[in-house]
């Protein structure tokens, strides 16, 4: 049993608390605004200007002057503010959100990690990555286990070009929660039908278990009917 | 009478000239100056830097003056996957890229426009990006040395402004403009419209006019108000 892109997301929501500022990176990350409690008060930062980043609109309310950082529209949550590329990074930079939502190519067990230079993508492009890499309280990851290939994802140590150096707080993959510790990679949660070994033998590092280690339980679908599982 | 309207966008770039550096407000196409950048391609200097933080959007405004082939550099954080006439002429080795992290590029046009002679920043520390760059350890934590960026000319979108230059914005359109607005020989603004002085409530003047030289009233870019055929989630 494994998470599906959106079931991650959904995993990755039940962390985020009221009052968190947060960050959410294009893939999977941005996923997670769909699985919000929006009966809380989180605010959702986008690199682009906006600190409270709203559903996204129907066709007959998109307003052309409001977009988010993935350059999709969006709307406004109450509270938000607007403000320009100097305080946005203000933000990031400075320390001033909660959480960075990020996804990787790798992630190493000293924290390093690497998402901004795709394998094959000829013409590089970096975006505000580093930025929140540096910037934000926590890291959180969201990726798969492994590469579609079955290359461990989390490894010793990175070989592809770090976004930064030993930043990483917590990975959530589809098939564990695993936190990223002084004492390197430690597994918190692991989907039904893994146990510590199986997540170690596609773990590229050495991985200890938490004495609370236990297993996920997520819901088959979403409210809406989205996949959160998959049994292949 | 302070008057720093001109009638066209022709007029507004009319002095841009061959080896330019010009900055670019905008993200996606959100407070991006489609009508100058288009009256840029017709007025035909070359040899152009572009300071922006995308490469372009489409086969239009900034996509069609890289496609043009009068771009020699390009200073972006993210020339994104949809910038097709960047990714041509990139790959073919007609164009130089500065690839520099978003917030980066941000506080170097900050520090051009501000007077400063550069900052450290942790942004970047440690990677790629930092080869070739003084690196200083503040409180334990590695910084690189960033310098300031400024420009021969800037181009700017707004919502609103008035005669003496001065700018509101709504929505997203801030991002860049703002501080591209500080940093530049020559600023001109692309605005919706054109107000009374005093109709942009003080409180309200995200760019004061000292920093703008020229604005231009405009109808936006019909391919910046063009929805798409599917609205795209976040």
């Amino acid at each position: 049993m494994m998470l599906t892109r959106d079931g991650i997301a959904w995993r990755i929501a039940r962390d985020l608390r009221e009052g968190d500022y947060v960050n959410l990176g294009v893939g999977i990350p941005v996923l997670v605004s769909n699985y919000l409690d929006r009966t809380q008060e989180i605010f959702l930062h986008s690199e682009n200007g906006i600190l409270g980043v709203g559903p996204r609109p129907a066709r007959d309310e998109i307003d052309l002057d409001l977009i988010s950082a993935g350059k999709g529209f969006c709307t406004l949550a109450p509270g938000a503010a607007l403000f320009d590329q100097p305080l946005s990074f203000t933000m990031m930079r400075g320390g001033h959100l909660t959480h960075a939502v990020l996804g990787a190519i790798e992630v190493a067990e000293n924290g390093d990690f690497a998402n901004w230079s795709v394998p094959g993508e000829a013409v590089p492009g970096v975006g505000g990555a580093m930025d929140l890499a540096v910037g934000a309280k926590n890291i959180f990851i969201a990726m798969s286990h492994v590469t579609n290939k079955g290359a461990p994802k989390l490894v010793a140590s990175c070989s592809s070009p770090l976004t930064a150096r030993a930043r990483v707080r917590r990975i959530f993959t589809d098939i564990a929660v695993i936190d990223r510790t002084e004492a390197g990679f430690v597994l918190r949660e692991v989907m039904p039908g893994h146990d510590p070994d199986s997540i170690r033998a596609k773990t590229g590092a050495a991985l200890s278990v938490a004495p609370d280690c236990h297993e996920m339980t997520v819901p088959e679908a979403s409210a809406k009917g989205v996949a959160l599982i998959r049994h292949d | 009478m302070i008057d720093k309207t001109v009638q066209s966008c022709r007029e507004a770039v009319a002095q841009v000239f061959d080896g330019a550096s010009i900055m670019l407000g905008g993200f996606g196409n959100v407070g991006m100056p489609a009508q100058l950048i288009e009256a840029l391609r017709e007025q035909g200097s070359r040899d152009l830097t572009l300071i922006s933080n995308g490469a372009g959007t489409g086969p239009y405004a900034l996509g069609a003056l890289v496609g043009d082939g009068r771009v020699r550099k390009v200073i972006a954080s993210f020339p994104s996957p949809s910038a097709a006439e960047f990714r041509t002429r990139y790959l073919a080795g007609e164009i130089e890229l500065e690839l520099v992290p978003q917030g980066t590029l941000v506080e170097r046009i900050r520090a051009g426009g501000c007077g400063l002679g550069g900052f450290y920043t942790p942004t970047a520390a440690g990677t790629d990006l930092a080869a070739g760059k003084e690196t200083r350890v503040i409180d334990g934590q590695e910084y690189l040395l960033e310098l300031p960026l400024k420009a021969d000319f800037a181009f700017l979108k707004a919502h609103w402004g008035d005669r003496l230059g001065n700018l509101m914005y709504r929505g997203t359109m801030r991002n860049f403009n703002t501080v591209m607005a500080t940093a530049a020989i020559t600023v001109v603004a692309e605005v919706d419209r054109l107000v009374a002085v005093g109709e942009i409530p003080p409180d309200a003047v995200h760019t004061p006019g000292i920093f703008v030289d020229r604005l231009v009233c405009v109808e936006r870019h019909p391919k910046v108000v063009e929805l798409p055929r599917e609205a795209s989630a976040t």
